[in-house]
């Protein structure tokens, strides 16, 4: 089963390593990982998303809390949450046509065309990951030049929130 | 007051009751060896290679329970300590290791003797830093000796480069810590505490399961306190001996791959299981899905995530050892337990039939000096109360087997890591640590080979160590398992050119004996432990096919062993 765990973290040089190396040495899975500093700069939040079996992401939270750096963490797949990734992606439009059918596809998807040239369209698109997916899908036409990816970013509905 | 960065970590480690420097001097450290040179708190034991630096310091820390604290340089000095760095992972214990690190201004210019140590060690270490302030020095060191110490210890590397030896900074001794990331539990949940305490009284067969962290948690009176209020049976790992005193009927040795029939049969039976420090290693549990198979298990250890890792446990508590335990008696006495002598004489007297086996019995008529026989012989002599290091192999399960431990922290073995080159060594921290206490060092041809070198160290510091080597002139272990499962193909397990031992440790300044002759055994041991003040190597040549047993095969359930 795929979980998000949100971990916050001494933002510490090294810190990102000891739970990449984590994963690594024990046989994780990352689906993807993305990581900032929060409103306090002492400490950094990460959301980390894999897949395993209840035991498997058992062991996953009690190592990772086992992490001299990790203050405290939760898996929000436990409860109702809100995830989100924001896609970078840029697009030939030099076909016929091309140009027309690309922007309606971004309108569909409620994204933004970012940056213009005569051949491409850059396009900024934030939503679940699912819905990233089916617009790459949705774009067959149109060739993709370059997709970046943030990784998902996620955060507990109501009132419940991670904070120490 | 302002003193450098080496001044600080000498001054701090003196501070913080530091009493011995196991380390090995180079180019990135020359200003702490100098800080070393002019003060007169620290001792500083130069080892001859940076592996038995850490293995004496872990010695030493296993021995007494303080932390053992190792010094060496940047590069090959940091990577020679990774071994013993490991070996203390593995088995808890805690220690400070130092490493020198090229200046700050060179990190990652591939300068000379630099690798990345916080790299390097990071999978093998409670928790690692690089030092980049000389402001922080202080309160990192404090941070390394409180996450060493605390919780499930183990050891802490600190990266110090070159320059944060040479820079300034105000100097006071932090007392105290506290981290807001890092607060290991150490009292356990009441409400787990009385299940665990309904289930024992509801028990017919119960039993005590316990390992290292009896010892690392001064627990094994408390330990003791409970196996005699249950009355029940109780095994110890190889990390747990002397946790329950050997001598004690209720005790049924080592359980596990070459544990002993009444042992894994009473594991393999038992109907409540109450496991204590101790981590279901698959040295352990042999095949897993046959492991305890009619047991409801309590399982008590300081780390959760050592709990339900291997075997899914009924009763989790998560607390250290000594507390759990005394509120577990706490919570008998309050409860008037009775331990139900019916049903407890049942189990009694079918685990005295499996006693009755004798799997530990060996055959003393050969000609060939028994392997067993010298343990015995040693126990005999020392009369139970030496402190035996080993390394690792057939002579490191028959020191376990036959040395029957009646005190904690008496027995110093790599029991996770199964390093060889472990023994002698940690024998130096050990000796080092008790000075009048006999220290022996039960080992093997192959392993004391590993880091035969500190018989100088040896020389130096005047260790008085009775190396008892039990040389068959195999790598035993590695034999026994190429005689059973690879059809007797001996594919390099045997020990060609060996050197004669008894001019090495002459070559070295000590005194060495060598006996062949099960007659003159005794004999042997008796002058080897007479010789108060000096290292002796003995040399012991015993029969060289002896197996260990019994053994339970890779993948057998603990049931299905092999006896002699």
């Amino acid at each position: 089963m795929r979980h998000i765990i949100s971990i916050l973290m001494e933002n510490e040089a090294g810190a990102l390593s000891r739970v990449a190396a984590l994963f690594s040495a024990r046989g994780y899975n990352i689906e993807s990982l993305t990581v900032a500093p929060t409103e306090d700069i002492t400490l950094s939040r990460m959301t980390l998303v894999t897949r395993g079996s209840d035991e498997i992401i058992e062991q996953i939270t009690k190592q990772l809390n086992k992490l001299i750096d990790v203050v405290k963490l939760v898996n929000l797949a436990e409860g109702p949450h809100i995830e989100r990734e924001m896609m970078l992606i840029k697009v030939r439009t030099s076909g016929v046509g091309a140009r027309e059918e690309v922007m309606r596809l971004v309108e569909i998807f409620r994204g933004n065309i970012i940056d213009v040239t005569p051949a491409t369209y850059t396009i900024e698109l934030t939503g679940h990951a699912d819905k990233l997916d089916a617009f790459i899908v949705a774009l067959n036409k149109a060739p993709i030049l370059e997709t970046v990816r943030s990784g998902v970013s996620a955060i507990s509905r109501g009132t419940k929130s991670l904070h120490i | 007051m302002k003193l450098t960065g080496a001044e600080i970590l000498t001054r701090f480690l003196a501070d913080e009751g530091v009493e011995y420097i196991f380390g090995y001097p180079g180019g990135a450290v020359l200003h702490i060896y100098d800080a070393l040179h002019r003060q007169d708190r620290l001792k500083h034991i130069l080892v001859r290679h940076e592996q038995a630096a850490t293995h004496a310091a872990d010695g030493y820390a296993r021995s007494t329970g303080k932390p053992g604290v190792v010094l060496v340089t940047s590069g090959p000095g940091a990577t020679n300590a990774v071994t013993g760095i490991a070996t203390a992972f593995m088995d808890s214990i805690p220690m400070v290791v130092i490493t020198g690190q090229v200046p700050t201004s060179l990190i990652g210019n591939d300068a000379f003797q630099e690798v990345d140590c916080v790299g390097i060690t990071r999978p093998c270490v409670k928790h690692n830093f690089l030092v980049k302030d000389v402001n922080d020095l202080a309160m990192v060191l404090k941070k390394a000796f409180y996450i060493a110490t605390t919780g499930r210890p183990g050891p802490v590397v600190v990266d110090i480069p070159k320059d944060i030896t040479a820079e300034v900074a105000e100097y006071k001794h932090p007392k105290q810590i506290e981290m807001r990331s890092y607060s290991p539990v150490v009292k356990g949940h009441p409400g787990q505490i009385k299940r665990a305490v309904k289930m024992m009284a509801s028990a017919k067969r119960p039993m005590i399961y316990s390992g290292g962290g009896v010892i690392l948690d001064d627990a094994s009176k408390v330990l003791t306190e409970l196996g005699h209020v249950l009355n029940c049976p109780v095994t110890n790992t190889t990390m747990g001996l002397g946790g329950f005193p050997a001598s004690d009927r209720q005790f049924l040795g080592l359980l596990g791959m070459h544990g002993t029939y009444e042992a894994n049969m009473a594991i393999s039976n038992c109907d409540v299981m109450i496991a204590i420090g101790a981590r279901f290693d698959d040295r352990v549990t042999g095949n897993i899905k046959k492991f305890a198979p009619k047991a409801k298990i309590i399982h008590v250890d300081i780390d959760p995530a050592s709990i339900s890792k291997n075997v899914k446990v009924h009763v989790p508590i998560v607390g250290g050892v000594n507390n759990v335990v005394k509120a577990m008696l706490k919570q008998l006495k309050a409860e008037g337990f009775k331990p139900n002598e019916e049903t407890l004489g049942k189990w009694w007297e079918q685990i005295e039939k499996w006693r009755a086996k004798d799997c530990l019995k060996y055959n003393t008529d050969g000609d060939r000096i028994k392997p067993q026989h010298a343990v015995d012989l040693v126990h005999q002599i020392t009369k139970g109360d030496a402190f035996v290091t080993s390394d690792v192999g057939q002579h490191q399960m028959w020191a376990a087997q036959y040395y029957g431990f009646d005190k904690p922290r008496r027995w110093i073995n790599s029991g996770g890591l199964g390093t060889m080159g472990f023994g002698l060594p940690a024998a130096m921290g050990v000796q080092l640590a008790h000075p009048k206490a006999q220290v022996a060092c039960i080992t093997g041809e192959g392993s004391i080979q590993m880091n035969i070198q500190e018989l100088s160290t040896c020389l130096q510091h005047r260790l008085p160590i009775k190396i008892v080597c039990l040389n068959n002139g195999y790598l035993g272990m590695v034999r026994q398992w190429q005689e059973f499962f690879y059809d007797n193909r001996y594919s390099h397990s045997y020990m060609d050119s060996l050197p004669d031992f008894v001019k090495l440790a002459e070559a070295y300044g000590h005194v060495g004996i060598q006996v062949d002759k099960p007659a003159d055994v005794e004999a042997a041991i008796k002058e080897t432990f007479k010789l108060k003040d000096r290292l002796v190597f003995l040399n012991i040549l015993t029969d060289p096919e002896e197996n260990v047993y019994p053994m339970v095969p890779a993948g057998a359930g603990l049931d299905e062993m092999i006896l002699i």
